[in-house]
C-alpha cells in the first residue's frame, strides 16, 4: 500500500478540501507514514468477529415523531456568512 | 485573594454555605487570577461581567434559601462546549466568530446547580490534538516548569486550557472532553484530577463533535472529591442525545473515602512498553503498593489486543471525525471563502479554515472509508475495536478495576514532538484503549518525576462503575500525599 500524489490528490478532491499541487508530495508522505504504522492491525485475527459500531449496549432508543421547536428564522440565520431576508445567500447552485 | 483561588471547589462550597465569603468575592478573585494569567493563554474568552452577574444571581439565590449544589462556584468551560450567546470556537478558523443560540447540555446541568462561568478554555482544535498545538489561538503553557528550567511546557491536550486553568488556579474546576485520552494525558501533565466517565454517561448534546461513538465529557480539578461533585452535575440522561444512558446518577462523592479493602486490582501486562522511562515504571510499582496497603489484592490480567488500539483508533476516530467535519462548508455559519463556483468555494473554506492536524486526520479519515479501502481499514478497524473491549470484558471477570500509568512520560517541552504525527499519537498509548472500549478512565496525580514535574496513574473501572474509581482515586490521592504546586512565574 502506497499513496501517490494521485491519490492524494483524489482524496483532497472528495474532502473538499483545496490543497495547492506543491503541497500533494508532502502531505503523500506524510499519509504514508500514519498508513504504514496503522497497516499493523493486519496480524490481528479478526475471523467471525462482530463489528463494533457503538460502545452502548442499548438499542437506539425511539422518540415520539412530533415539533419540538422551530419557526425561528432568526435564531437559524443568526450565525450566516451572507443572507437575505430570512434565506441564506449561498454561490449558485444550478447552471 | 489568592487564598480564595487556592481553595478546592468542596471547600468553596464549604465557605459559600457558610457565608464566609460570598459568589461575587470569589469570582472577583478568580477574574484577577486569571487576567493576571494571560501568558498561559489558557482562556481563549474571559466573561468577567457575564461571571459576575452570574455570581450576584447566586449570593441572591442563597439569600433565599435556594442554593443548588454548585452554587457560586466558578468554573472554566473547555470552548467545545456550546454556550448560549458566547462565542463557542473549538479553537477553529473555520467556525470563527460563532455565537452558538442554544446551551449544550453539560453547561446547562451546571448553570442549573449555580454554578459561574469565567470563559471559554485553549484546546487543541476539534480536540485533536495531544500537545494543545494545534488550537488556532496558539499553545497552552503548562504552569508546571523543569526544575531549574524556564522551557514552556506543554499542559498536554486536546484539554490543555481547563488542565492548565485547574492547575494555576484560574478556576474551581472546568469542564473538558476526552476522544482518545483528551482529559487523562493533560491532567497527568499538570498534576490535576481528570476522569472520562462511562460513554454515554454525560450528553454529547451541543458539544462540537469529532469522532461520535468515542467523545465523551468530564470534569478536570484539583482533587478526586471535587471531580466527583462536579461529575454528580455534568452527567446525567438526555433525550437530545441517542448514546445517553437512562440510568440514574450517583451521588458518586458518597465514594469518596469509602474503604478499597478486598477490591482486586488487575495490573495489564502489556501496559509495561518498551522504553518506558524508569520513573514511571518505579510510580506504577508505588502505586501497587499504596493499593495493596490500602488491603487491595494485585492480581495481573492480560489485555493481548493493546498495541492495537492505536492503530485501530487511527482509523475509527478520522472517519467519523471526516464525516462530522463535512458540515463546516461555510454556507450556514462560520467561515466563508468566496471561489468561482460552489465547489471551489467549499474548497477555498475548507482550506484556510481547518488547521493542518485537522486536514490530515479528514484527508485520513475519507480514504480510509473511500470506495476499496472500506472493509481492509474501516471494518478491520471495528473488529479490532471489537477485541479490545472483549479483552476488558475478561479481565472484568477477575478484578474490580485496573491500575496502569496515565502517559508514557511527563511533559514535554512546546515544539519538541509537533513535526511527527505518529511520536505524538503515541501519547495516548494508555488511554486510548479506554475510549474504545467505552469505559470510565480515571487519571490521579501521583507524584514527581525528576525534574520535579508531575505523573499520574490512571484508574480503569467496568462500565457505569465510575463510583469504584472514585474510591481508589480517593486512596491513592491520599497515600500520595501530593503537596507540590507549581511555582507562579506568569
Amino acid at each position: 500500500m502506497t499513496i501517490d500524489v494521485a491519490t492524494v490528490r483524489k482524496v483532497a478532491r472528495l474532502a473538499r478540501i483545496a490543497e495547492p499541487e506543491e503541497r500533494l508530495e508532502q502531505l503523500a508522505k506524510e499519509l504514508n507514514g500514519i498508513m504504514s504504522w496503522i497497516e499493523q492491525l493486519s496480524e490481528v485475527d479478526t475471523d467471525g468477529v462482530e463489528p463494533m459500531t457503538s460502545a452502548v449496549h442499548m438499542p437506539a432508543p425511539m422518540r415520539d415523531d412530533v415539533v419540538t421547536e422551530g419557526g425561528d428564522p432568526q435564531m437559524v440565520l443568526s450565525n450566516s456568512p451572507k443572507r437575505a431576508g430570512n434565506f441564506f445567500v449561498v454561490p449558485k447552485v444550478v447552471e | 485573594m489568592s487564598s480564595l483561588t487556592s481553595l478546592t471547589l468542596k471547600a468553596a462550597l464549604d465557605g459559600l454555605a457558610d457565608k464566609s465569603f460570598s459568589s461575587v468575592e470569589i469570582t472577583q478573585a478568580h477574574i484577577e487570577a486569571v487576567e493576571a494569567a494571560r501568558a498561559l493563554n489558557a482562556y481563549v474568552l474571559e466573561t468577567p461581567e457575564k461571571a459576575l452577574e452570574m455570581a450576584k444571581a447566586s449570593d441572591a439565590r442563597r439569600a433565599a434559601g435556594n442554593a443548588g449544589p454548585l452554587d457560586g462556584a466558578p468554573l472554566g468551560i473547555k470552548d467545545l462546549f456550546c454556550t448560549e450567546g458566547v462565542r463557542t470556537t473549538a479553537a477553529s478558523k473555520i467556525i470563527g466568530e460563532f455565537v452558538p443560540t442554544y446551551e449544550s447540555t453539560i453547561t446547562a446541568n451546571l448553570w442549573r446547580d449555580g454554578a459561574v462561568m469565567l470563559g471559554k478554555l485553549n484546546l487543541d482544535q476539534f480536540a485533536m490534538g495531544s500537545s494543545n498545538e494545534t488550537s488556532c489561538f496558539g499553545p497552552v503553557v503548562n504552569p508546571w516548569r523543569a526544575n531549574g528550567g524556564n522551557a514552556k511546557l506543554t499542559p498536554g491536550g486536546s484539554s490543555g486550557g481547563s488542565a492548565s486553568a485547574v492547575a494555576a488556579e484560574l478556576c474551581l474546576g472546568a469542564t473538558a472532553t476526552d476522544t482518545g485520552g483528551s482529559i487523562r494525558q493533560p491532567a497527568a501533565f499538570t498534576g490535576t484530577v481528570g476522569i472520562k466517565p462511562t460513554y454515554g454517561r454525560c450528553s454529547r448534546w451541543g458539544v462540537v463533535a469529532f469522532a461520535s461513538s468515542l467523545d465523551q465529557a468530564g470534569p478536570m480539578t484539583r482533587s478526586v472529591e471535587d471531580a466527583a461533585i462536579l461529575l454528580t452535575s455534568m452527567a446525567g440522561h438526555d433525550p437530545k442525545d441517542s448514546t445517553s444512558l437512562p440510568v440514574e446518577t450517583p451521588d458518586f462523592a458518597s465514594f469518596v473515602g469509602k474503604s478499597v479493602k478486598g477490591l482486586r486490582i488487575g495490573v495489564p501486562k502489556e501496559y509495561r512498553v518498551d522504553n518506558m522511562p524508569a520513573e514511571i515504571d518505579a510510580l506504577w510499582e508505588q502505586g501497587i503498593a499504596w493499593l495493596k496497603d490500602a488491603g487491595c489484592e494485585i492480581v495481573e490480567v492480560s489485555l493481548p489486543h493493546t498495541k492495537y488500539a492505536l492503530p485501530a483508533y487511527y482509523i475509527v476516530a478520522p472517519a467519523e471525525a471526516s464525516s462530522n467535519l463535512a458540515r463546516y462548508d461555510g454556507m450556514r455559519y462560520g467561515l466563508r471563502v468566496e471561489g468561482s463556483n460552489l465547489t471551489d468555494t467549499y474548497e477555498k473554506s475548507r482550506a484556510a479554515g481547518f488547521g493542518d492536524e485537522v486536514k490530515r486526520r479528514i484527508m485520513i479519515g475519507t480514504y480510509v472509508l473511500s470506495a476499496g479501502y472500506y472493509d481492509a481499514y474501516y471494518l478491520k478497524a471495528l473488529k479490532v475495536r471489537r477485541r479490545i473491549a472483549d479483552d476488558f470484558d475478561q479481565a472484568f471477570e477477575k478484578v474490580d478495576a485496573l491500575l496502569t500509568p496515565t502517559a508514557p512520560s511527563a511533559a514535554f517541552a512546546l515544539g519538541e514532538r509537533s513535526d511527527d504525527p505518529v511520536a505524538m499519537y503515541l501519547n495516548d498509548i494508555f488511554t486510548v484503549t479506554v475510549n474504545l472500549a467505552g469505559l470510565p478512565g480515571m487519571s490521579v496525580p501521583a507524584g514527581l518525576d525528576g525534574s520535579g514535574l508531575p505523573l499520574g496513574l490512571q484508574l480503569i473501572g467496568r462500565a457505569l462503575d465510575e463510583g469504584t474509581l472514585f474510591s481508589l482515586g480517593a486512596a491513592v490521592e491520599k497515600a500520595a500525599n501530593l503537596r507540590a504546586k507549581p511555582q507562579k512565574w506568569w
